[in-house]
């Protein structure tokens, strides 16, 4: 609700061949007015919906989640860069964690530098992880920065 | 070199007036002449050696010495061996009062003797070699013999090299000449021209002489001819030679002409070498040289060969440049800010992590992008609020610094007519947090029909390339006059199509930039030109104050003097990628009638063909004619053209 209410004006989610879009109702005036055949992204995505119908976030969106996440995880410099890789995060790499993150909750990850790298589900909540060895997974990987390069094509 | 002082080593200074004279060449020289066979390094290894012979060394066999301006004081290989007691030419006038002084020294005579011998005559040489076999001969090792090289004794070398390579350079005029069957006439020719090549490598002084009459016209006649695999490998060395002094003759050609041979027999062999040399097809060649002078045209083609430096632009949507400058200096790359004229732009010299990957790149932070590329969109500038049209924005790096420079308010369209490349621009622009930016596909010509009533269009038209061969060097040979001509096509239409889906009447804007990345006249000053008297738009100054200026008149065709206002931009001289920038303003939005005989094929083509224009004269602009009804635009905004307007860009797509 927060994003779609923005004090510069009303922004809504569109959605075009499967795609969420987030834009600005300015800007759906104009991307209306392109025939929808070679309309290829207004604003900007968000995600979109698999053939199962299931929604799946993409890392388009998390400049403007980021600042909106309740739950966020700090990974160490050491493996920022094997998360950009699409791995999952082992405890040893895990910096700090939000209190109360309960398990499976959706989180967004930071570099030590709070530079915002993707988002992930918490593979164990906070006490949990705690415990735990440093080679268990305390985040999946669900989307990270990286793919701007691996995965230039898909993200249409 | 100049006779160097050096205290420690005084010699004792005996009577006689040549001594005192003669004396200090001698220790010089003898400082450099080689002992026995040590080899490593020459020039200090031969001062090390000459000390040690003082010492009481073996001295240095005889050796090759160069003469002439300046041989003689540098070291030197091994003297020729002159017999002790000096019995050599130099005799007559050596002192024998050294030899008695050095004879406690040892060798020292010899040396002495030797350095004598260097300023001999090159004939010595000959005559001393044989004379060495007391010494400690060391005449074979490759030192001494790499010491003898100094110039006259290359030069001498030369010559023998030419002899042999007259015989490559008959190949490679035949190899270039293509056709196997004249290659005995050649050669015929060619042994004629022995003495004019062993003239052009041996005195630089002298003048440079194209080859014969025969192996002339050949070689004019030879763009036609197809290219048959070469006997031998053109020889690279040679070439550039006789590119240099080829131009040489071409920049004083009143004085350093041949007799009986005209400019454009020079010329023509100066077009061929070069694009043997730097591998360009011919016709790519001529226009070059149409637009460069000769010693620009070389720069130009060094530049060529050697990749621009990696720039990047900050994105200040995210970060500053101070903090990205920071952060990537952290991660140990060397960079630099671009230039007085950039606030965004960072240079990177070089770096230990990949720019394309780093962390502050997958965050957005910056963007990989040619320094060439922020100079349109400065141009452009973009103001807050604007709706700005990007025609051909692949792969997004001006929309992004456009969408920058409006911080994300108004709208931009951007727009590319490929579907690949803009994937590209939509992950470019995620990435970098561009919200405002609507991705299209369409066809750049469509566009005043699909949305119209820009504020500013920036049309990065596409081109033959020719300014960014160092990116791309296929472009050195398969360009051709079609193609050329091709890409100014679409260009016209373009730029028409722009001027066409800007609102003249927008209160901030009302401007066009159209640029290339290409250095052709054809593409650039004369598109602009065609736009400028095809429709109601002037040429404004494009805020940039470095640059070349555009051309007013090229070969026969005379350009409207506002070009002045272009500005273009050279890898030779600016460092970066070649570019031309036009900065056009639109005073009305009215399309002023072409020809009177078009006006009655644009009244005849029915109003059914014309999709949505609106007909609504703001009050400021003429009208020009009555308007025909017309279906309203979807926008809210007036669209700016009549019907001929559409009909006026009718003529050039059917065309």
């Amino acid at each position: 609700q927060l994003l779609v209410d923005r004090p510069d004006g009303t922004y809504c989610f569109r959605l075009h061949r499967d795609r969420v879009y987030y834009l600005s109702e300015k800007l759906l005036k104009l991307a209306a007015s392109v025939p929808r055949e070679s309309l290829v992204a207004p604003g900007t995505c968000f995600g979109k919906f698999t053939k199962s119908q299931k929604f799946r976030l993409s890392v388009t969106a998390l400049d403007f989640l980021a600042p909106y996440a309740k739950y966020k995880v700090w990974v160490k410099p050491g493996s920022e860069q094997s998360f950009l890789y699409g791995n999952h995060v082992l405890k040893s790499g895990l910096g700090r964690i939000t209190e109360n993150t309960a398990q499976y909750q959706g989180v967004v990850v930071y570099s030590m530098a709070d530079i915002p790298l993707g988002f992930g589900v918490a593979a164990k909540s906070t006490q949990e992880c705690r415990k735990v060895d440093p080679l268990a997974i305390v985040v999946f990987h669900q989307a990270d920065v990286g793919e701007y390069v691996r995965n230039e094509d898909t993200l249409t | 070199m100049g006779r160097k002082l050096d205290p420690t080593r005084k010699e004792k200074r005996g009577p006689g007036r040549k001594a005192r004279k003669q004396r200090g060449a001698e220790v010089e020289l003898a400082r450099f002449l080689p002992p026995g066979r040590v080899g490593a390094n020459r020039r200090f290894a031969s001062r090390s050696r000459a000390a040690k012979r003082r010492l009481g060394a073996g001295s240095g066999p005889a050796g090759r010495r160069p003469l002439g301006g300046g041989g003689g004081r540098e070291p030197t290989g091994q003297t020729a061996r002159g017999r002790p007691g000096f019995s050599d030419g130099n005799s007559k006038w050596l002192a024998p009062a050294k030899a008695k002084k050095t004879q406690p020294k040892g060798n020292h005579v010899e040396l002495s003797s030797d350095g004598e011998v260097e300023e001999g005559s090159w004939e010595m040489e000959e005559e001393e070699d044989g004379s060495s076999e007391e010494m400690v001969d060391d005449y074979g090792a490759s030192s001494s013999e790499e010491e003898e090289l100094l110039p006259i004794e290359k030069a001498a070398l030369k010559q023998k090299s030419d002899r042999e390579r007259l015989s490559e350079d008959d190949s490679e005029e035949e190899e270039e000449e293509e056709e196997a069957e004249e290659a005995s006439e050649q050669k015929m020719g060619q042994k004629g021209e022995e003495g004019l090549d062993l003239q052009l490598n041996l005195d630089i002084d002298e003048q440079f002489k194209l080859p014969t009459k025969p192996l002339c016209e050949f070689l004019a006649v030879d763009d036609s001819l197809t290219v048959f695999p070469p006997a031998e490998p053109p020889d690279l060395h040679v070439i550039h030679q006789r590119i240099q002094g080829n131009m040489e003759v071409l920049q004083d050609f009143v004085v350093k002409r041949e007799e009986g041979r005209s400019r454009q027999e020079y010329l023509a062999l100066l077009r061929r070498d070069m694009a043997a040399y730097y591998s360009y097809s011919d016709f790519l060649l001529t226009k070059l040289m149409d637009i460069f002078p000769l010693p620009e045209l070389i720069n130009f083609l060094e530049a060529n060969e050697v990749p621009r430096p990696v720039t990047i632009r900050t994105n200040t949507l995210k970060t500053r440049r101070r903090d990205l400058a920071q952060a990537l200096i952290n991660r140990g790359v060397n960079l630099d800010p671009l230039g007085k004229w950039s606030k965004t732009g960072l240079v990177i010299y070089d770096s230990t992590v990949p720019i394309g990957a780093t962390p502050e790149y997958l965050a957005g932070h910056y963007m990989l992008q040619g320094a060439s590329s922020l100079l349109p969109v400065m141009a452009l500038a973009p103001q807050e609020n604007e709706r700005i049209l990007d025609m051909c924005c692949a792969p997004g790096g001006k929309t992004s610094y456009i969408a920058q420079l409006m911080k994300n308010t108004g709208m931009i369209l951007a727009n590319d007519s490929s579907a690949e490349r803009l994937r590209s621009v939509v992950g470019n622009l995620h990435r970098l947090g561009v919200t405002n930016a609507v991705v299209s596909n369409c066809d750049g010509r469509q566009f005043p029909k699909v949305l119209g009533g820009f504020d500013r269009v920036l049309l990065d038209a596409p081109c033959s390339g020719t300014g960014v061969i160092s990116k791309d060097p296929a472009v050195k040979t398969n360009k051709d006059e079609k193609d050329i001509l091709r890409c100014a096509h679409l260009q016209k239409e373009l730029i028409l199509s722009a001027i066409d889906s800007v609102n003249a009447a927008s209160e901030t804007g009302g401007y066009i930039v159209y640029c290339t990345c290409s250095i052709m006249v054809e593409e650039n000053e004369w598109v602009v030109d065609y736009a400028l008297k095809k429709r109601n738009v002037r040429l404004v100054a494009t805020g940039l104050d470095f640059g070349k200026e555009g051309f007013t008149r090229f070969k026969d065709r005379h350009f409207h003097p506002s070009l002045k206002s272009t500005r273009r931009f050279y890898p030779h001289t600016h460092n970066m990628d070649g570019f031309f920038i036009a900065k056009l303003k639109k005073f009305s939005n009215a399309i002023p009638q072409a020809q009177k005989d078009e006006e009655p094929a644009a009244e005849a083509a029915a109003p059914s063909t014309v999709p949505n224009t609106v007909m609504e004269p703001p009050p400021k602009k003429k009208k020009l004619e009555g308007s025909k009804a017309d279906k309203e635009q979807k926008l809210p905004q007036p669209a700016l053209k009549k019907k001929r307007s559409l009909q006026a860009q009718r003529r050039p797509l059917k065309a």
